[in-house]
C-alpha cells in the first residue's frame, strides 16, 4: 500500500471533503490535540472502553475468522457438533476442490475467475473513462444541462437495481432483438451493466478531484501552445490520478460482488456464470459441503479485501461527500 | 499536490468562469465541448438505467407476463391500475409491505446506534488502538455480500452451526433448550432476524468510519466550554456533537435506508428458496413474480417495483434537499 496510501492519507481526504463542501474549513480534520499526558489512573479508567473496543473487533472480525477455518477444517470437523476454534489437522483440499475439481460440471474454476475478472475489468477501464470525460465536463465548465444531469445522476444512483431489475432484463431482451446481438446469457450484456452501475458515483467522486487542479495549470499550459489534448493528458491526469484509482476500486468491489444482474442475465448458461453465481449455484446444489463452500467464499472475498484497505477512506469521504464540513 | 490547493479557489474560478461562457459564442459552429463530453456517459446511463425506470412504470399498468414473449403472440395490453388493485386489497403484499419496512427500520437503526457508538469510542481511544479496530471493521465492511450470508448461514446451521452448538451448551435454565435442531430459517421472526444481523454486522463500519471523521471535525473547545459549564458526556453529544454533525447524520440515514430498503442477496441465500411467503421482502417478491412465478408475471411485478421506488425517491428527495442545500448540484 506504499505508493496509494500516499494519496489517501488524511490530507487528501480532508482536500475532498472541503472540496465537495465548498466550505472553507482549511484546518479541519486533524482532530483534538492531545497535549496532555495519561496517568497510570486514567489508563486504568479508561478500561472498559479498551475492552469495548476489542469486542466490537471481535465482532466485526470473528464471521470472516470462521469462514475461513471452517475452509481449512477437514470434513470430519465440519459434520460435528464439536465445532472447535481452531482446526486440529489444517487441510487445503477444500481449496483444491474449488480451484481444481468443478463447482459446476464441465466449467472449472478458472473459468469462472475469468469471466469475473473480465466482466469486472471492462466495466472499471471503461467506467474510468467514460466518468472522467464526464467529471471533466462538470468540474470546468458551465452549460445548460449541468444541474439537470448532476441531478439526474444523484436519482440513478439512489434507483435500485433490485426494483428495475425486470425492466433492464426485458430491455436487454429487446436491445437483443433489435439489434442481432444477444445480450443475454452471455458476457455481453454485463459488461455494458456494470459499467453503467457505477458512472453516477464514480463521476461525483472524480468532479471533486478534478476541481481540485487549478485552473491556472492549465491556462499556462494553454499560453505555452499545447493543445487540449496535451492538457488533458499532461497536465490534468497525472493530477487526477488518485481519484481516479480510487473510483476505480470502488467500481471494481461493485462489479466483483454484483449478483441480482448477474442471476437474471446469465440464466442457465453455466459457462458464463462469474464466481458469485458460481457459489449461489453450486450452494443451491450442495447446500451442505460447507467446506468448499467457505473455500470458495474465502476466494471471493480475498481481492475485495485487498482493494478495501486502500480506500477505505476514500469511500468514507466519496460516499457522505460534503456532509462533514470544517 | 492537487488535494493541498484550498478547494474553495477552484469553486471561485468556476464561478469566475461562468459570466465568461455566458458571453456570445464563439462564431465557429460547433457542439460545446462540456456536451462532448458527457455524451457517452449519458447515453449509457439513459439506455441502461433510465429508460427501464419509464419502461418500468409503463410495464405495470399492462398485462404482461411470459406469454407474450412468446413468437407470433400479441403484445402486453393495457389494463390500466388493476395491478395496483389487486395489490393494496391483497393482505399478503400488505404483510410484505410491513415486513419490508419494520426490517428496514430495525436495520437502520440498530446500524445507526451501534455505529454511532463504535464512532464514538474510536474518537476516545488512542490512535494504535482504534487502528486496530478500524482494521477489523474493514474485514467485516469488505467481505462480498454472497460470503457474508453464507457464513452467517452457516453459524445458525441446525445441528452444526456454531451458534447453535454454543446455544445448546448453555444450561438450560438461561436459553431454553432444543436449540441444536433449532431451524433459524423456516419463521419470518427468526430469518429476519439472522437477515437483520448480517446486514449490521456489514453496514455499521461505514456509519462509524464516516461519524469518527465527522467527530474529528468538531473543533475542542466546544468539549471544553461544555465541560466548564458542567456538561455530562451524555448532555455534550447531544448539544454538541449531534447538532454539530447533523447533516452527517441525516445523509448517514438516508443512506441506510436506501441501502436496507433493497436486500437482496442476502435473503436470497438465507431464505434459499422461494416457497415461503411468510419470509418475502419487496425486493424479494419483485424477483419472484419477474422470474421464478410460473407463469411469470412483468406487470405484477413492475407494479410492485413501482411502490419501492416511490418508496425509495421519497427517502431521495430528502436527500437531494440536503445535497442541494450544501451546494452540491452548483
Amino acid at each position: 500500500m506504499t505508493a496509494i496510501d500516499n494519496t489517501t492519507g488524511t490530507a487528501a481526504r480532508a482536500g475532498t471533503a472541503t472540496a465537495s463542501a465548498g466550505g472553507s474549513g482549511s484546518g479541519a480534520g486533524r482532530g483534538g490535540t492531545r497535549a496532555y499526558r495519561r496517568s497510570p489512573l486514567r489508563r486504568l479508567r479508561s478500561l472498559p472502553l479498551y475492552l469495548a473496543g476489542l469486542a466490537v473487533f471481535l465482532f466485526s472480525v470473528f464471521p470472516v475468522y470462521w469462514m475461513v477455518v471452517t475452509a481449512f477444517k477437514p470434513v470430519g470437523e465440519i459434520f460435528t457438533r464439536d465445532q472447535t476454534l481452531f482446526p486440529s489437522a489444517p487441510t487445503l483440499a477444500h481449496f483444491d476442490r474449488v480451484i481444481n475439481g468443478q463447482l459446476i460440471p464441465g466449467v472449472n474454476f478458472w473459468q469462472f475467475l475469468g469471466n469475473s475478472l473480465l466482466v469486472t475489468l471492462f466495466a472499471v477501464g471503461m467506467g474510468a473513462f467514460l466518468s472522467l470525460l464526464a467529471a471533466v465536463a462538470v468540474a470546468r465548465f458551465r452549460f445548460k444541462l449541468r444541474t439537470a444531469f448532476i441531478i439526474l445522476l444523484m436519482v440513478i444512483q439512489m434507483v435500485p437495481m433490485e426494483a428495475m431489475i425486470i425492466s433492464i432484463f426485458l430491455n436487454f431482451r429487446q436491445l437483443s432483438e433489435a439489434s442481432g446481438v444477444q445480450l443475454l446469457g452471455n458476457l455481453s450484456g454485463l459488461l455494458i451493466v456494470y459499467t453503467a452501475v457505477s458512472l453516477p458515483i464514480t463521476i461525483m467522486m472524480l468532479r471533486g478531484f478534478v476541481a481540485a487542479v487549478p485552473k491556472e495549470l492549465e491556462e499556462a499550459a494553454a499560453i505555452d501552445g499545447a493543445s487540449g489534448w496535451t492538457i488533458f493528458w499532461r497536465i490534468l491526469m497525472p493530477l487526477v490520478a488518485p481519484g481516479l484509482v480510487a473510483a476505480s476500486i470502488f467500481a471494481f468491489i461493485t462489479a466483483w460482488n454484483e449478483f441480482i444482474v448477474a442471476l437474471t442475465f446469465l440464466g442457465r448458461s453455466t459457462d458464463n456464470y462469474t464466481l458469485p453465481l458460481t457459489l449461489s449455484y453450486y450452494f443451491g446444489r450442495f447446500g451442505t459441503e460447507w467446506g468448499p463452500i467457505m473455500a470458495a467464499s474465502t476466494l471471493l472475498t480475498i481481492p475485495v479485501m485487498i482493494f478495501f484497505l486502500f480506500v477505505q477512506r476514500r469511500m468514507v469521504s466519496g460516499l457522505t461527500m460534503g456532509a462533514v464540513k470544517g | 499536490m492537487a488535494q493541498t490547493v484550498e478547494p474553495a479557489d477552484a469553486r471561485a474560478d468556476a464561478e469566475a468562469f461562468a459570466p465568461a461562457s455566458a458571453e456570445p459564442a464563439p462564431r465557429r459552429r460547433r457542439i460545446p465541448t462540456p456536451y462532448l463530453l458527457i455524451t457517452p456517459a449519458l447515453i449509457l446511463l439513459a439506455v441502461v438505467l433510465l429508460w427501464p425506470i419509464v419502461q418500468m412504470v409503463w410495464y405495470s399498468l399492462t398485462s404482461f407476463t411470459t406469454r407474450n414473449l412468446l413468437p407470433n403472440q400479441p403484445g402486453p395490453e393495457w389494463n390500466g391500475f388493476a395491478h395496483y388493485q389487486q395489490l393494496l386489497t391483497d393482505p399478503a403484499f400488505w404483510t410484505i409491505l410491513r415486513n419490508t419496512v419494520v426490517v428496514c427500520a430495525l436495520m437502520v437503526g440498530i446500524t445507526m446506534v451501534l455505529g454511532t457508538l463504535v464512532g464514538l469510542m474510536l474518537h476516545k481511544l488512542p490512535k494504535w488502538f482504534a487502528g486496530f479496530v478500524s482494521i477489523g471493521m474493514m474485514l467485516a465492511w469488505a467481505t462480498p455480500a454472497l460470503s457474508a450470508s453464507l457464513v452467517f448461514r452457516w453459524l445458525f446451521l441446525p445441528e452444526r452451526g456454531l451458534v447453535n452448538v454454543l446455544l445448546d451448551r448453555l444450561p438450560n435454565w438461561l436459553v431454553g433448550d432444543g436449540w441444536l435442531e433449532y431451524n433459524w430459517f423456516l419463521e419470518p421472526g427468526s430469518l429476519f432476524s439472522v437477515l437483520i444481523m448480517v446486514i449490521v454486522w456489514q453496514s455499521f463500519p461505514f456509519v462509524a468510519v464516516s461519524v469518527l471523521a465527522g467527530l474529528k471535525s468538531i473543533p475542542n473547545e466546544l468539549y471544553e466550554a461544555a465541560r466548564m459549564d458542567g456538561a455530562s458526556a451524555w448532555k455534550a453529544f447531544w448539544n454538541v456533537t449531534f447538532p454539530m454533525l447533523r447533516p452527517l447524520f441525516a445523509l448517514l440515514l438516508v443512506l441506510q435506508i436506501i441501502w436496507d430498503l433493497r436486500v437482496f442477496t442476502q435473503l436470497y441465500i438465507l431464505a434459499n428458496s422461494f416457497q415461503n411467503k411468510d419470509v418475502y421482502l419487496l425486493s424479494y417478491y419483485i424477483y419472484q413474480q419477474g422470474f421464478t412465478a410460473s407463469p411469470a408475471n412483468y406487470g405484477m411485478g413492475s407494479a410492485i417495483a413501482v411502490v419501492m421506488t416511490v418508496m425509495i425517491l421519497g427517502v431521495t428527495a430528502y436527500y437531494l434537499r440536503i445535497m442541494i442545500r450544501q451546494g452540491e448540484t452548483r
